[in-house]
């Protein structure tokens, strides 16, 4: 038990447990704090930064369906200079690691983020978030073009230099998501984080009319967990080196050892913590204890494990 | 002024008070259409404020509702046989609140509480006016408590479509100086809206502080009628919540500052309580950026 080892490495970026928050999912660490210690996790992964402050989309916001929930936030945030001036220093001084999430609306935007925190130093890698559903055209989302995806990877990667790990955001809301994957390894990714929020819709009974303010939102929560599993699964099959960084209806250690046997070296926690802020905690201590039982002398040695040879 | 002062100094911390434990129901009991719950929470009775809120899991292990429900705490109290115990009036509408409805006595619920901004209280008496609207008159019995132990006056207005879904307990009656019904089909108090006679207290000089609880319609409507005049007016506002803790940001406001720049602010964290003043009523369910 005591020789166990939980660390994980995405690129460059060496981290003591496998659990992390996922964008959007704990702001930018403040409010989770009251409830457990950041520096006690993986790390935080802040909630997606853009260049200016944004207010994102009108309300409602929000609709809980079947295990799960629809969202349509619309990546509303201070911008990235209130970000690196009280939420970024903020964070350093809990000793929590950082993984800078960022957002732009152009392939311009994504470059011009990543030279604001390249020489800011307690960051330990960046998300390159090409997939929230939430913007004004469906059409804008790089990660279902593999050819802007490339493009805005490319140009963070040309800004950014090469030591800061870049961690590509992908959608599952793709016809070949492997080709996509590959596509943004091949001009400078360090490793991979999926899945982002699947697209979805309700409509309100009584008003007749699409119910978030936004129309579409992000599906989310334990309902769009076997699409997770499903992609990660793709996705280390066929780019078995690169680091993934799972995610998607985690809720338990059961449910977070299911993305590391698929293929993740890591597994954010979102929507989980909306129901329960202490979430993170409950699925560190489940996953190890798992990983234990099961007789695996370190998390490294799990992950991907559902795709080795028969015996 | 004190009061919006202490607002602002609770606004400043984030679930500074907040924990997640277990509370078990001490009782259930149906007052009409509602259901008033006791729960036992120990010594964290102590930081549960008028206008602070419960976020409780719903619908057991095997649930599909995945988010928690809040709902305002209505009234604290200590006692020696349970000791801390908070009431919830709660409306059994929804699944999640059915659920939560049917618990037996001695059900454990997962709680986070005390969440969001507390309604301000002021240092030296005022006269204070309280209006609620349908069960959104649950927590302003405990802040009737608060503000009459401040000495202070304390009228209450207290409104529904029906007589059955106005909550007005015998006990809390005692809290007022003064209560008055109003109700649209006139089946209980005086037939109207519960809006309908602010206007003349404020001009008799009668309100020096609104306390508002209720339909954001209503708490707009109030604010309207006093804008412009010297009356603070804290209103408990109510949006749809994921999270209730302030990470999720689907419960956001228009709410400007005191340069007059709007944002959208979240009503777990900066609120439920607010300054009414500072809402943007006209804004609600738009983009601020757009309008401006």
């Amino acid at each position: 038990m005591t020789t166990f080892d939980f660390s994980t490495t995405l690129g460059s970026a060496w981290f003591p447990t496998p659990i992390f928050t996922a964008s959007g999912c704990a702001s930018s660490g403040k409010e989770l704090s009251q409830f457990f210690d950041l520096k006690d996790i993986g790390a935080v992964v802040t909630k997606s930064v853009m260049s200016k402050p944004r207010h994102g989309r009108p309300t409602p916001r929000m609709a809980e369906t079947p295990s799960g929930m629809l969202n349509s936030i619309g990546l509303q945030g201070p911008g990235i200079d209130s970000f690196l001036a009280n939420d970024l220093p903020w964070l350093i001084e809990q000793k929590s690691r950082v993984i800078v999430s960022i957002a732009g609306e152009t392939v311009e935007e994504y470059a011009t983020l990543a030279r604001r925190i390249r020489s800011v130093s307690g960051i330990s890698a960046v998300e390159v978030n090409i997939s929230c559903p939430n913007v004004e055209n469906r059409g804008l989302v790089f990660a279902c073009d593999p050819d802007a995806s490339r493009r805005v990877v490319d140009g963070v990667r040309k800004t950014i230099g090469g030591e800061l790990p870049i961690i590509v955001k992908l959608s599952p809301d793709v016809t070949n998501l492997p080709e996509i994957a590959a596509g943004v390894v091949d001009v400078g990714a360090d490793a991979l984080a999926l899945i982002n929020t699947v697209l979805g819709m309700v409509i309100n009974l009584d008003t007749m009319r699409p119910h978030l303010g936004g129309k579409t939102g992000g599906l989310s929560g334990p309902a769009i967990r076997p699409v997770a599993v499903r992609a990660i699964y793709q996705v280390h099959a066929a780019l078995p080196k690169v680091p993934i960084l799972g995610m998607g209806g985690v809720s338990s250690g059961r449910d977070a050892l299911e993305l590391i046997l698929a293929g993740a070296s890591g597994v954010s926690i979102g929507t989980a913590s909306f129901g329960n802020p202490t979430a993170l905690m409950q699925v560190q201590h489940e996953l190890k204890e798992l990983l234990v039982a099961r007789g695996f002398t370190s998390l490294s040695a799990a992950v991907g494990f559902a795709h080795r040879e028969e015996m | 002024m004190a009061y919006s002062r202490m607002v602002k100094v609770l606004m400043s911390t984030i679930n500074r008070s907040a924990s997640q434990f277990i509370a078990s129901v001490v009782s259930n009991k149906r007052v009409g259409q509602y259901h008033q719950l006791i729960l036992q929470v120990g010594e964290i009775v102590t930081f549960c404020k008028p206008g602070n809120f419960i976020a409780i899991k719903v619908g057991g292990e095997s649930s599909r509702m995945i988010l928690r429900r809040a709902f305002a705490i209505s009234r604290t109290s200590q006692s020696s046989s349970f000791g801390g115990t908070i009431e919830l009036i709660v409306a059994p509408f929804g699944s999640g609140s059915s659920w939560l409805c049917s618990q037996p006595e001695g059900s454990e619920l997962d709680v986070v509480t005390p969440l969001g901004t507390a309604f301000g209280i002021p240092t030296e008496p005022v006269k204070a006016l309280l209006v609620g609207g349908g069960y959104g008159s649950a927590p302003l019995f405990g802040l009737a408590e608060v503000l009459k132990l401040r000495g202070c006056k304390v009228d209450m207005l207290l409104g529904a479509s029906t007589g059955g879904k106005i909550y007005a307990p015998m006990e809390g009656k005692r809290s007022a100086n003064s209560l008055r019904i109003y109700t649209e089909d006139g089946s209980m108090g005086e037939k109207g809206r519960v809006t309908d006679p602010i206007w003349a207290l404020v001009q008799d000089n009668a309100v020096d502080v609104i306390y508002s609880c209720g339909p954001m319609p209503m708490l707009a409507a109030i604010s309207k009628l006093v804008e412009g005049t010297d009356i603070v007016h804290q209103c408990a506002v109510e949006e749809s919540m994921a999270c209730g803790v302030g990470v999720c940001m689907t419960c956001v406001l228009p709410v400007a500052n005191d340069q007059g720049q709007v944002s959208m602010l979240r009503s777990c964290i900066d609120g439920p309580v607010m300054d009414g003043s500072l809402v943007q009523w006209d804004l609600v369910g738009q983009v601020p950026e757009v309008h401006q």
